[in-house]
């Protein structure tokens, strides 16, 4: 068996045994290739109300290497709009990139973009976003982002579980 | 500053052994020359055993002895602070081996050195532990493998600093929490004691290495800084050797890369390294172009001080970028579309004018108006052809504007179209020369000749590529040369050069037959070693110009005193 489909296969039993983490909820897991999760951030933030829908795709590479994570853009669901998120549902999160390690999960990734969410001060969109939005690849793996100290949340500190964020990129 | 000393001292060692590489690779140099010298009859060119001026001092060195000078490194760092080679290597990676700061830094404090390069955990307590003590549990770093049953082994060595929360229970129902493969019976971890199964780490390792290029393996866990050391490496990539020779070579090019005077070769999959030490700085660049030629192939031929992977003499690094830049630029589209074109003065759509009168009609929003003056026509009645509102001021403004474009865009394409030129036709002589060589094969079956005899083609072709490249850039500098005597003295070698090359290259077309070959051969011969000649004047006038800083710009250039 692959190790990318018993480590899911896990991580679908724990979901199942334990739950997830409150305001988030697993959408769909029906084959391990694609998963949906539903995000909310909870209490006073910017985001209140608000319900937005990611998505997970794994290769079999997975755990070793990230999985692709964006946010589900369609009838039902919006990007959030955030200086790290464009309106494609790309997000430029470093534990998505350089600082992935194999021991982080679907709901690690889950909570770390909900607590990135929830230190959001004002909505706004990344400065490039009509830029990136227009020259994007499908998958947001394909994109090579260049990860810098995040100016628009000052207070949030460089290693936190709140992602730094972009302000250059190459597409490869 | 105590640490001096013993820094110069070892530097001394380091360029004895450069020194040493750089006479055996210099005969090699010369070597090359002798094969000239077999067809000493043809080609009297003076062989000089000393350098011209128009080339630099390098030495070629291949991985393994670019390992060697790595290994002094470790072992001298290793021998002074008194720790295992694997974590000095790994120290010296981090400092991006620069040994003085290393040594300063690490007198300065160990403990914070070590844990910034992932050799050492991060103290628990607030105050850092006195160096001294650091330094005796550095040396414990290696693999450390375990197995279930060794497990209580383990857990005697190790480290005081243990987590709080251990990561996952010690006992034998141990699961990797990576793949949780709970048939995997032999874990690994780093001194950080973060257990993952060794079919992970493999796994991991190899992603990096492989796909990522990376040599710097942290481990697996979140935020752990901890770096896996090359035993490690070794020893959880296990029988795939392949792997471990690729993270070797990241790792020599790592090093190539944090030493100014190192450079490594940039032709695909090749692994040799270009040592060229006056060539180091920035403002060496002014006054040399430092092509080199690594020694794994004498068509690997590259600039020593740019990324451009050819041989752009004369022209020096920094004017040789800005001309591929022009060329690749918008810049001339621009001025085409300013000098040839103008815009509606309605609706701002961009017209070309091909023939007619200056009535003009906008195809998109009907407006009339005159083409010379740009005016509505109803102010124009019959003059078709020639306006007599053409002096009035914005008309004879636009006119000048165009005008100046239209003299920027000449002069560009008159270098551009030379530039072009000369690159083409280096192209096709060496199709040519493939022919010809097919020919003379066949020559050497039905006449007399021996392939020795039949050779002087290939010379001249191997002649006319190399002074058609040098003619090429010849006009890159040209453009950018501020006008004056300089210029006009360069202009007269380039003409000279010019002329000898398309006389040759008449010469290298002109059929071949079995009567007419020896003198053609004879006329090919001297012509082969005048334009050798012209070359050498060439870049060796331009060489001296830039010591003397004879050359000046007409745009500012970097390094340059402003123009």
């Amino acid at each position: 068996m692959a190790v990318s489909t018993r480590r899911l296969q896990k991580e679908l039993a724990d979901i199942k045994r334990d739950g997830t983490p409150v305001g988030i909820t697993l959408l769909s897991a029906e084959d391990f290739a694609t998963w949906y999760l539903s995000v909310e951030v909870l209490g006073n933030t910017v985001y209140e109300g608000e319900k937005f829908a990611l998505k997970f795709r794994f290769d079999g590479q997975y755990p070793i290497s990230a999985p692709a994570v964006q946010f589900v853009v369609d009838d039902t669901y919006q990007a959030p709009v955030h200086p790290h998120v464009y309106s494609n549902g790309h997000i430029c999160a470093s534990i998505l990139g350089s600082e992935w390690s194999p021991v982080l999960s679907v709901v690690s990734v889950c909570v770390t973009i909900q607590s990135m969410l929830a230190s959001c001060k004002k909505k706004e969109r990344p400065p490039d976003n009509d830029r990136y939005v227009s020259h994007a690849p499908e998958n947001p793996k394909k994109t090579r982002w260049d990860f810098h100290d995040d100016k628009y949340v000052p207070s949030s500190p460089r290693r936190s579980t709140v992602s730094v964020l972009t302000i250059s990129r190459r597409s490869v | 500053m105590s640490s001096d000393y013993e820094i110069s001292d070892d530097e001394n060692e380091y360029y004895d052994e450069e020194d040493d590489e750089m006479e055996v690779d210099y005969d090699d140099g010369s070597a090359s020359e002798i094969e000239v010298d077999a067809f000493g009859d043809d080609f009297k060119v003076a062989v000089r055993s000393e350098r011209k001026l128009y080339e630099v001092d390098y030495t070629s060195l291949s991985q393994p002895e670019i390992e060697k000078i790595m290994q002094t490194d470790v072992d001298h760092i290793s021998g002074i602070f008194g720790v295992e080679p694997a974590v000095a290597a790994q120290l010296l990676r981090h400092m991006n081996w620069n040994k003085e700061r290393l040594i300063e830094k690490y007198m300065d404090n160990a403990s914070s050195v070590a844990v910034a390069a992932g050799v050492e955990l991060p103290p628990r307590e607030p105050t850092p532990p006195p160096p001294k003590a650091s330094s005796s549990r550095l040396s414990s770093t290696g693999p450390q493998r375990t197995t279930r049953r060794t497990t209580a082994e383990n857990l005697k060595s190790s480290p005081k600093s243990k987590r709080t929360t251990p990561l996952v229970e010690e006992s034998k129902e141990f699961v990797c929490p990576i793949c949780f493969d709970d048939t995997q019976t032999e874990f690994m971890s780093l001194i950080c004691e973060h257990k993952f199964c060794a079919s992970c780490w493999k796994e991991y390792i190899t992603s990096k290495v492989r796909t990522e290029a990376e040599c710097k393996i942290a481990c697996m866990a979140e935020d752990c800084n901890i770096v896996a050391l090359d035993p490690f490496v070794e020893k959880a990539l296990g029988d795939d050797r392949e792997t471990w020779t690729r993270y070797q070579e990241l790792l020599v090019r790592q090093f190539v890369s944090c030493i100014p005077h190192l450079k490594f070769c940039p032709y695909p999959s090749c692994t040799h390294t270009v040592s060229c030490p006056s060539a180091a700085t920035k403002s060496s660049l002014i006054t040399m172009v430092p092509i080199v030629t690594c020694g794994a192939s004498n068509t690997h031929v590259f600039c020593f001080g740019c990324p451009i992977d050819t041989d752009h003499r004369p022209v020096v690094c920094a004017v040789a970028k800005m001309w591929l830049q022009k060329c690749r630029d918008d810049s001339e589209t621009a001025n085409w579309i300013k000098s040839n074109t103008k815009e509606c003065s309605k609706c701002q759509s961009t017209i070309e004018k091909n023939g007619g009168c200056n009535h003009m009609t906008c195809k998109k929003c009907k407006y009339e108006f005159c083409w010379v003056c740009m005016g509505p026509w109803t102010e124009h009645g019959t003059s078709w052809y020639s306006c007599n509102r053409y002096e009035e001021k914005n008309s004879v403004d636009a006119r000048d504007a165009q005008t100046k474009s239209r003299a920027s865009l000449e002069r560009y394409l008159h270098y551009y179209n030379r530039w072009a030129n000369h690159e083409q036709s280096a192209k096709l002589s060496m199709e040519l020369y493939t022919k010809t060589e097919k020919k003379m094969e066949e020559m050497q079956v039905t006449s007399e000749l021996t392939w020795i005899q039949v050779q002087f083609m290939k010379k001249a072709v191997d002649v006319v590529f190399r002074c058609r490249m040098t003619l090429k850039w010849t006009y890159a500098m040209a453009y950018y040369l501020a006008s004056g005597n300089e210029k006009e003295l360069f202009e007269d070698n380039q003409r000279d050069l010019e002329r000898a090359v398309e006389e040759l290259s008449e010469l290298i077309e002109a059929p071949i037959d079995p009567e007419t070959i020896m003198t053609l051969r004879q006329k090919v011969t001297d012509k082969t070693v005048y334009v050798q000649k012209r070359n050498e004047i060439m870049l060796e006038d331009t060489a001296k110009g830039y010591l003397e800083g004879r050359w000046k710009w007409n745009v500012t250039v970097e390094g340059f005193d402003s123009a």
